[in-house]
Formats: structure tokens, C-alpha cells, sequence
């Protein structure tokens, strides 16, 4: 078997001992059903994780007893709704210790965030001739807007490459970067690999070129402790309904003084400070780039999220999903005719894997019907699914509910698809 | 037997395996590429229509055991076929794997019959019916690529 992972310290053993994931589990009521007569397991996190009851009880309280648009009213449920709002930013900064509340800015996820920076920061920045630089590792998401930009732009997207076990290859990375290089965007944590990329390293060869850096976070926020001042990125955003929150919701986290200088995203309500017919003046920050009425309940449902997750603690969870991952990574090795496909030293909560020559779609129907929730496809991620040679992946991915059980009846799930298979 | 054994008859994991009319067709006069974004399959069919005949058809692609036997068993079927029987075998398949009651006047689908138990399984349908799809645009002449979805 490889080694994944560093090996855990004796302190994060102790904590994940005294991970009570049994208690955890009474807090999400969809955990609590059988899925074809059988108790449902789900392994599925990665696409979304489900919901703990006091992120459902937020979203109803906030519709039946405080639904009132923000930021504009003089009644008192408007004034409830607009503190929660703002409450959740607060939680938020928190959350990722950003320096300012003004510096997170509320957007539908991730994706969303990222498009928002290509299109005002990269769109006023990235000129013909230049360069945008991603990895190899990227989600469609952190792609595409990319693309977008380049193409009118005239502009050149250069993807760093990766190795054999899906981890960036820092000094392939580190020579792309050059006196065309505009804008780095990067993933914290791959979706489809689970890779934890040295983030920080990153983002220090960028800023040595005065380069600014975009982390995404998406996969990144349930499972890892998060401090932007200390990473210094100048950009990071993750989506709330992967961190246990509602989907719909996400944050873009930006330096002030970047976020001031950027042109807006979108323009509306909320965002400007007066409008004529021949000027309008923007709003200050955040506002500047949350037009429109938001998704006020989504927001505060987030913050319920954070507050969960909170008190239960990253560092537990992530030393708990990490125990999870070294016990999955064994069991899984050990399945004949069965590849992990990412294999990186650091790694966070996915077992991403093909079986000889059946397909994951085929794997994920035979799971299915055992109560086995897992993602199969390419994990929008095409082009490292070619960097692999495979079409597609069957992948588990792991939240702070899983346990070691779960992961036996998934690998008896696979044993019995090499059973019909005749592998 | 359960779904999954009604689903992954022997047929089908036996065509998913060793799959009929595999490869490039030489002589082919009509193409077409299809694609599932879903899952990543991607085939090629390729036809020799003869006037009214559709004289020989193969295809190449990879793809899941369903997708796979479904163009396996699909050019088996369609081989000699008529361009009328072959559309009527087209809604007939149709029918079945998405468990609609066959019609009057529905022509007897042989072998495809053993993706009847297809119609359990609602996300696996476009597997069994991306080879069709591509069959009948490779027929229409539509250039570039029919996706599922």
C-alpha cells in the first residue's frame, strides 16, 4: 500500500478518539433512512454534504418568523433579517480569519465567486499577451471563467502540471510564472483527487512577482482550517452547502484593497449609493458587489453552519476524516483489480478509484443498490480524468458522519461488483 | 431476481465485455458521434445504408456494460434491417426501456428484450439509448456530436 498522508501526531490521534461520531450523526435526520431496504450510506460529500438539524431549524425560523428584505426597510423583521445577515458575515470573517467584514462578499458559491474575479479583476487586468495560470488539478469552475477571460482578452491560460499521484509539480509550477503572468488561480483541495496543494508555498512564488493569487476552497472549507491572513491570498472563496450549509450560498473573501479597486460585478439594487440617469456611484464594501436582494435565508443558514462545525472544531474533524481516510485507503488497496487514482502525500477525505475494466457507472448502480451513495463520471474535471487515462472515476468522499462501518459496507459493495463482474 | 441481476443479465455483461461490431466501418457512407456528459461515454456509429437497407453498421467508443451492449446488441439488430423497421425497432426499444406499454403495432425486439430490466433503473436509460441516438443522426446526416443531454 502507498502511504497517504503525513503521519498523524499522537494529539490529533487523541482527538480523533474522542470523536463521538455517533452523536454527530443524530444531528443530520437524513443519515436516518434506508435507501433500497438497506441503511443508507453516503459517501458523497464532496458533491454536497447533508445537513445538521440546527442549519434546517435556521432556514425555517428565518422564513416563519424573520423573512423580510434587508438592508432597505424600517420595520423590525427587516431589521431581524438584516442583523442575521450580517451576523453570518461576521461568523464567516471569523471562519477564515479575514482582517475585515467588509472583505467577504456573499455570492451563490464558488463558482460564482470565481467568475466574479475573472470577470471584474481578470476582465480589467488581463491584457493581449498575458497569461492566467491554473494547475492541472482544476474543476471545471476554475477553468472555464479563465478561458472565458483569456479568449477576449487575447490573453494565454498555462496549466501547471501534476504527477503520477496527483500532486502539482511545485517546480514546473513555479517556472511558469514569468513577467506575462497576470493572475494565479488555484484549487486549496481537489475535488476529484482529494490533493491537498502546499497553498501557501504557492501563493509566496506568485507574490514574489507581485502576482495575485485566487485559492478555491470549495472542497477545502469542510475539511481544513482556514486563515487567509496567514495563507495571504488575495482571493478565496468556498460554497456553503459543501461545509454542511445550504446550497445557493457561498463567500468570495478579497483583500480590501483589491476588492476597491475592482469594477463592479453586477449592477442592481444594493450595490450603488445613488443613481441618476448619468452617473451612478457605486456602494462601498461589500455591498459594491452584492446587487440584487440575496439569499438572505441561505446566508444565515451558512452561519448556522459555521457556528456547527465550529463547535465541534476543524482540527477534530479534520484529524477524524483523516483516520477515516488511512482505514478506506487500506481496505480499498487490498480489492484486487481495483486503482486509486490520486495518491498524493497530502490528501483530504476522497478515495477516487477504478475497477479493472468495469465502468464507474456501472459501479455506482451495483452501490447504489446498497444503500452506497458515491459520485461516479469525471467529477467535471475532464482534463485530469485524460491526464490519467481514464474516463471517469467512482469516488467516495468523506464528511465528519462517516464512519469505518460505512466504509466496510463499501467495500463489500465493491466486492460484490467484482462478484457480477466476474472479476 | 432483483433488479441488479435483472439489470446485468449475463447477455449484457457478456456483450459489455465482448462487444459485437466493434471498429471502424471503411465503407461507411453516414457517421455520427454521441455523448454522454453525465458519465463521459463517448461512441461512434458508423452506417452503410443501401438505398432503403441499412446494409452494415459498427461501432467504436467506450462506454459502461450498458452502453456497450446496447450497441452491440443495436447493430446486431439493425443489420439488414429496413430504415422504416429499423426507426420502429428505434421506438419499440425506446418504449421498453423507459417502461412505456408497447404500441399496436411494435415489431419483436429479440435479444433487446434484455434491456427490459433498464426501465428500474431511470439514470441508466440514456446508457441504454445513446447508441440509438447516434444511429439515428448518423441516418439524418447531422454532422458533429448528438449529446444525451
Amino acid at each position: 500500500m502507498k502511504a497517504i498522508g503525513k503521519e498523524v501526531s499522537s494529539e490529533a490521534t487523541g482527538k480523533a478518539a474522542q470523536f463521538d461520531v455517533n452523536r454527530y450523526r443524530q444531528d443530520f435526520p437524513i443519515l436516518n433512512q434506508l435507501a433500497y431496504g438497506k441503511p443508507l450510506v453516503y459517501l458523497d460529500n464532496a458533491a454536497t454534504s447533508q445537513k445538521p438539524q440546527t442549519v434546517i431549524d435556521a432556514l425555517m425560523h428565518y422564513y416563519a418568523t424573520d423573512n423580510s428584505n434587508i438592508h432597505r426597510g424600517v420595520h423590525l423583521l427587516s431589521e431581524r433579517a438584516t442583523n442575521q445577515y450580517e451576523e453570518a458575515r461576521e461568523k464567516v470573517r471569523r471562519f477564515i480569519n479575514a482582517g475585515e467584514k467588509r472583505e467577504i462578499i456573499f455570492v451563490r458559491g464558488t463558482t460564482e465567486a470565481l467568475n466574479l474575479v475573472a470577470q471584474s479583476y481578470g476582465h480589467a487586468n488581463v491584457n493581449p499577451g498575458d497569461e492566467v495560470l491554473i494547475t492541472a488539478l482544476e474543476h471545471h469552475s476554475n477553468i472555464v471563467p479563465w478561458q472565458i477571460v483569456c479568449e477576449e482578452k487575447g490573453a494565454r491560460l498555462r496549466v501547471a502540471p501534476i504527477n503520477d499521484d496527483g500532486e502539482v509539480l511545485i517546480d514546473k509550477f513555479a517556472a511558469l510564472i514569468n513577467d506575462r503572468t497576470r493572475f494565479v488561480s488555484i484549487a486549496h483541495v481537489s475535488n476529484a483527487l482529494g490533493t491537498i496543494n502546499p497553498v501557501r508555498e504557492m501563493i509566496d512564488l506568485a507574490h514574489r512577482r507581485n502576482i495575485p493569487v485566487m485559492i478555491d476552497g470549495a472542497q477545502a472549507a469542510p475539511h481544513t482550517c482556514i486563515d487567509v491572513q496567514k495563507l495571504d491570498c488575495d482571493f478565496y472563496a468556498f460554497s456553503g452547502h459543501k461545509v454542511y450549509g445550504p446550497t445557493g450560498i457561498g463567500i468570495l473573501y478579497g483583500k480590501a484593497a483589491l476588492l476597491e479597486r475592482m469594477p463592479p460585478y453586477q449592477g442592481g439594487g444594493d450595490m450603488i449609493a445613488s443613481v441618476s440617469f448619468d452617473k451612478t456611484t457605486y456602494n462601498s464594501l461589500p455591498y459594491k458587489f452584492e446587487a440584487g436582494t440575496p439569499n438572505i435565508a441561505g446566508t444565515i443558514g451558512l452561519g448556522a453552519a459555521i457556528d456547527y462545525v465550529s463547535e465541534i472544531g476543524l482540527d477534530r474533524i479534520a484529524a477524524y476524516e483523516h483516520e477515516l481516510l488511512l482505514y478506506g485507503t487500506e481496505a480499498l488497496s487490498e480489492i484486487p483489480g481495483l486503482r486509486l487514482i490520486g495518491t498524493a502525500k497530502q490528501k483530504a477525505g476522497v478515495l477516487s478509484f477504478v475497477l479493472s475494466n468495469v465502468h464507474p457507472h456501472d459501479v455506482g448502480t451495483i452501490l447504489d443498490r446498497e444503500g452506497v451513495a458515491i459520485r461516479t463520471g469525471h467529477h467535471c474535471a475532464m482534463p485530469l480524468m485524460e491526464r490519467f487515462g481514464v474516463p471517469a472515476t467512482s469516488r467516495a468522499s468523506l464528511a465528519l458522519y462517516n464512519t469505518k462501518e460505512e466504509i466496510d459496507v463499501l467495500v463489500a459493495g465493491i466486492h460484490k461488483v467484482r462478484e457480477m463482474f466476474a472479476l | 431476481m432483483t433488479d441488479l441481476q435483472d439489470l446485468y443479465q449475463e447477455l449484457i455483461l457478456d456483450h459489455g465485455r465482448r462487444p459485437r461490431n466493434f471498429g471502424k466501418l471503411v465503407d461507411a457512407n453516414q457517421s455520427a458521434e454521441g455523448y454522454n456528459p453525465l458519465c463521459g461515454d463517448k461512441i461512434r456509429v458508423y452506417v452503410k445504408v443501401d438505398g432503403n437497407i441499412v446494409e452494415d453498421i459498427k461501432f467504436e467508443g467506450a462506454g459502461c456494460a450498458i452502453s456497450t451492449a446496447s450497441a452491440s446488441i443495436m447493430t446486431s439488430a439493425l443489420k439488414g434491417k429496413t430504415l422504416a423497421e429499423s426507426e420502429q425497432l428505434f421506438r419499440a426499444f425506446h418504449d421498453l426501456v423507459t417502461g412505456q406499454q408497447p404500441g399496436p403495432d411494435t415489431p419483436e425486439l429479440g435479444k433487446l428484450e434484455v434491456f427490459s430490466g433498464v426501465s428500474e433503473f431511470p439514470t441508466r436509460v440514456k446508457c441504454a439509448t445513446l447508441s440509438w441516438h447516434t444511429f439515428r443522426a448518423a441516418l439524418n446526416g447531422k454532422g458533429g456530436v448528438v449529446s444525451t443531454e
